[in-house]
């Protein structure tokens, strides 16, 4: 054996040493992170979640998943705020998912994403932005659904639309209950591609079903 | 080898980051040295980091030593980055970061200037607002009209605003002056706007010391933005008392193109058989519309857009001669012909640097036949407009444009009385040019300068004149801010005077406003004070452009959207302190155009369970001056108060891809007695009370829309 031969062999064998352990050190990181998503609605605990995601995703500029993840929190917070922040908040989350998209075009949970920011945008003020905003999602959501046919959160996303439209504006429980029906379907045969992909929805899906179905 | 093997692992083992590791520690703090809580405070590339604490501390071990970057990033700030030198010794590292530029933050040139726009936080109104407004009809003048600064006129239309007239006001779509943005209409009856509330994504009213990028309006600026690309293709369909109406608009599947049009024709002869009218309508009037837009997204940045309509209008009435007492009715019947095309293009032509140009053309005529006369009255307008614009810095910005209009009047009269006829056949042409330099100066995000410079020359009046413009604003604080404006401002005289002989001359008016304001989501608070001065005034009295004149007064505002759940309202108050000479005044009066007390309260309340949305508009407005020519005091009469309340209601429903509205409102619902003026006959023996041609009028229309996206099936409110 040459010189050579066994430097090469060395090098080989300390990259992919150095690389699987990097790959643990981002699963770990990762599993640790959206486990504890899973828990969290509070904004401060949010905001440190996603520092923690964003950390994440300035090491692993070829992931899509933190950014993912980024963008979630970020959608999130919204749901704890009023008024014009709601944008603020909004922007980064765009900012991020859009990263997310470029770094894996095509992905329906991106879309899925994509459409509840744009939903989320609708808050700010409903009656001015209702229209513009909900059709934008709805766009979304319909790509979402057509890039992967078993994701239930798309329609995840159509059922809490549905239910939060009044009934005049073509919404109402009537209409979301299908919806939310549907997602639970699928929310039964949905196998997560692996421990750190977005998984999440299910339990919601079945509160808002218990909702649909209260008078 | 073995040397090699170790050094190796030695590489491995560093890049592991077992041995010399940094503690990084410190405190993050905003501008006001305040802690900030939440900021991630990290390695850039790496995973070493974490977000402080409550009190803005932090630490934490970095595994790499040597040249690194140290990144602070927190919503709503600027990320902070810092190269830094980490060697295995404790690092401390103590920032304080800089909050994010946004629109919330900084200050905005309010002093004579309300907004309505969807794009825009912190405007006054929401284009809805402007449908939904009860009295307004639908009329985009009609809801500015509960705005403070305008005035309550019935016997004519335009915005009367701060002692101003009518032809005072400019309207201005994408940057092109609109000629005659009134239908034409009978004598002491007002007509409404030619244009669907609808069209627009932003108003903007001014009600004084307005921009240098508009001109030859004395008292005011009414500039409307035209939507850009729509959501969606859709249609309409509208069945209403008054008439019908249809459109559709299709955008292109690419959402780069669309092309949309309307049609609609409305009689009110059924209505007048059903709602008595005062004048007796000998041709019931008539209208015929119909309008084409066209956008094109060129470009990222570039826009292309048409906009054109045309309308027909026809009526005919005769009302009781005050000069005779024998039953003897004037005969006035109108036939209108009106097309406005108005074609614009925007891009970023350089890193900074905006164009925008535009060209428009119209032309309205009128055939006007009384008992003796036959009168035709055409108006054309081409004109040709080019801004550009750099941005200085991240707030700043200068504007620098010209514009040409090109307009040709021309009037002829065919007459005759007691066997004796004449004929009149006048034109007249005028060559307008413009341009402006204006640059909106922040010194600070909290402070803006606007300085700007207006210089206008017109063939007819063969003046060249610069009118300077300047605005300060400045934030108080999170939500409050007060604003100065000053500003002269020339107009060619009204077209009324078109083909009087006089010597030609601008009129001219000057601005001060002082104005504080304070607004937050849900609440909106202003108050102005204002002083305009008027010089080279038309007197016909001696032909002189001698005329002069002074408007005072106080604008307020609230709007709160809040206290009452489900309820909107807003209240508006003017005093108006004016008098002028000009026209044939012997003195220095209050014109008949002019309350001293004018308020409005403006109520919206939707109930959700019911799809219905309802409101009211009551308006005051205290007595107006009239002349009386048998009192020798001129001008001092006064017209009783005028007090008016109209409702209106909306229920909505969506059927499948349909949504619908069915819209109702009435005017004057309580019925009280409205009077605008007195006219007297020529022997000022008999008087008339000038009022509306009817005491209400009531509205009933259908209006459906339909999507053809599916999702529009949809308005989510995902909260």
């Amino acid at each position: 054996m040459t010189m050579k031969k066994l430097l090469s062999i060395a090098v080989l064998l300390s990259v992919t040493f150095l690389s699987s352990a990097q790959n643990k050190k981002y699963i770990s990181a990762m599993e640790k992170n959206v486990a504890a998503l899973d828990t969290t609605r509070d904004a401060a605990q949010l905001q440190s979640l996603a520092n923690n995601f964003e950390r994440i995703a300035s090491a692993e500029k070829s992931e899509w998943l933190p950014n993912y993840y980024l963008a979630y929190c970020y959608v999130n917070m919204t749901y704890s705020t009023k008024g014009d922040p709601i944008d603020t908040y909004c922007d980064k989350a765009e900012k991020f998912i859009n990263i997310a998209d470029s770094i894996s075009p095509n992905n329906s949970e991106i879309y899925t994403l994509k459409a509840q920011i744009a939903s989320a945008r609708i808050s700010v003020n409903p009656m001015s932005r209702g229209q513009k905003y909900g059709t934008i999602s709805g766009e979304l959501r319909e790509k979402a659904k057509q890039l992967d046919k078993t994701n239930p959160r798309p329609y995840y996303l159509e059922g809490t639309a549905f239910f939060y439209t009044p009934p005049m504006f073509g919404g109402g429980k009537d209409k979301a209950k299908p919806a939310f029906q549907k997602a639970l379907e699928l929310y039964e045969s949905f196998k997560p591609a692996s421990t750190i992909a977005p998984n999440w929805g299910k339990s919601s899906t079945q509160y808002f079903l218990q909702k649909c179905d209260e008078k | 080898m073995k040397q090699l093997f170790t050094s190796f692992l030695l590489l491995l083992i560093t890049s592991q980051g077992i041995w010399a590791q940094t503690k990084v520690s410190g405190k993050v703090l905003d501008q006001k040295k305040q802690p900030l809580p939440g900021v991630n405070v990290y390695i850039k590339d790496t995973y070493d980091g974490t977000s402080t604490a409550a009190d803005g501390t932090y630490s934490f071990i970095a595994a790499d030593t040597g040249e690194v970057s140290i990144v602070c990033s927190f919503i709503g700030y600027d990320q902070l980055e810092k190269k830094v030198r980490l060697t295995g010794k404790d690092f401390s590292f103590s920032p304080s970061m800089k909050e994010a530029l946004n629109e919330l933050k900084v200050v905005t040139i309010s002093a004579g200037t309300i907004e309505a726009s969807d794009e825009k936080k912190a405007t006054v109104l929401k284009p809805l607002d402007i449908v939904t407004t009860a009295g307004a009809q639908g009329d985009i003048v009609g809801a500015l009209k509960t705005l403070p600064g305008a005035q309550q006129i019935g016997e004519s239309e335009g915005l009367f605003v701060r002692g101003g007239e009518g032809s005072e006001t400019k309207t201005i779509i994408d940057g092109m002056v609109v000629n005659k943005p009134f239908f034409s209409s009978a004598p002491d009856i007002a007509s409404r706007g030619r244009f669907s509330p609808f069209l627009f994504k932003g108003t903007v009213f001014s009600t004084g010391g307005y921009s240098a990028q508009y001109g030859q309006g004395m008292s005011s600026v009414l500039a409307l933005e035209t939507q850009d690309l729509p959501d969606q293709t859709s249609s309409t369909v509208a069945v209403s008392s008054v008439g019908i109406g249809a459109g559709h608009n299709k955008l292109w599947k690419e959402k780069k193109m669309s092309v949309g049009f309307d049609f609609n024709y409305a009689n009110l002869l059924p209505y007048f058989k059903t709602v008595k009218q005062t004048p007796e309508y000998t041709r019931a009037p008539q209208f015929t519309g119909g309008s084409l837009n066209f956008r094109k997204r060129t470009s990222p940045t570039g826009m292309l857009k048409f906009y054109g309509y045309f309308n027909l209008s026809d009526l005919g009435i005769k009302t009781l001669s005050i000069d005779s007492t024998n039953g003897f009715k004037n005969l006035f019947e109108l036939n209108n012909r009106d097309v406005y095309t108005n074609i614009t293009y925007k891009e970023r032509i350089a890193e900074k640097w905006m164009l925008n140009i535009g060209a428009s053309y119209s032309t309205n005529v009128d055939h006007i036949k009384t008992w003796n006369d036959t009168i035709t009255s055409q108006s054309d307008m081409t004109q040709g407009r080019v801004v550009v614009s750099r941005g200085i810095g991240k707030l700043s910005i200068i504007r620098i444009g010209a514009e040409y209009q090109y307009t040709e009047d021309k009037f002829k009269l065919d007459g005759a009385k007691f066997g004796y006829s004449y004929h009149r056949n006048l034109s007249v042409f005028d060559n307008y040019s413009a341009e402006f330099v204006e640059a909106d100066l922040y010194l600070t995000p909290k402070l803006v300068w606007r300085a700007g410079a207006r210089g206008e020359y017109s063939t007819l009046e063969k003046e060249y004149v610069i009118s300077p413009r300047t605005s300060v604003a400045y934030k108080l604080g999170e939500l409050s801010q007060i604003s100065f404006a000053y500003g002269q401002f020339y107009q060619k005289p009204d077209r009324d005077y078109l083909f009087y002989p006089r010597i030609p001359g601008y009129n001219k008016a000057t601005h001060y406003i002082a104005n504080i304001q304070r607004v937050d989501d849900f609440h909106t608070l202003r108050a102005e004070i204002y002083y305009k001065q008027y010089n080279n005034l038309t007197s016909t009295i001696d032909s002189t452009n001698g005329g002069y004149g002074y408007a005072q007064g106080l604008d307020i505002f609230w709007r709160d959207k809040k206290t009452v759940k489900g309820v909107d309202y807003w209240i508006s108050y003017t005093y108006l302190e004016t008098k002028r000479k000009y026209q044939a005044y012997p003195k220095e009066v209050t014109p008949p155009f002019a309350a001293r007390h004018t308020a409005s309260l403006v109520f919206k309340k939707f109930f959700e369970k019911l799809n219905l949305s309802t409101g009211f508009t009551y308006t005051y407005a205290s007595g107006r001056p009239y002349y009386n020519p048998n009192n020798p005091d001129f001008m001092s009469d006064r017209t009783i108060d005028y007090h008016s309340l109209g409702i209106n209601g909306a229920y909505l429903r969506q059927i499948k891809n349909c949504f619908a509205v069915l819209a109702f409102s009435v005017t004057n619902v309580i019925g009280n007695e409205q009077v605008y003026g007195y006219r007297y006959s020529y022997d000022n023996q008999r008087s008339a009370a000038v009022t509306p041609p009817a005491k209400r009028f009531f509205f009933v229309g259908l209006f459906l829309s339909f999507g053809q996206n599916r999702s529009k099936e949809v308005i989510d409110n995902n909260n």
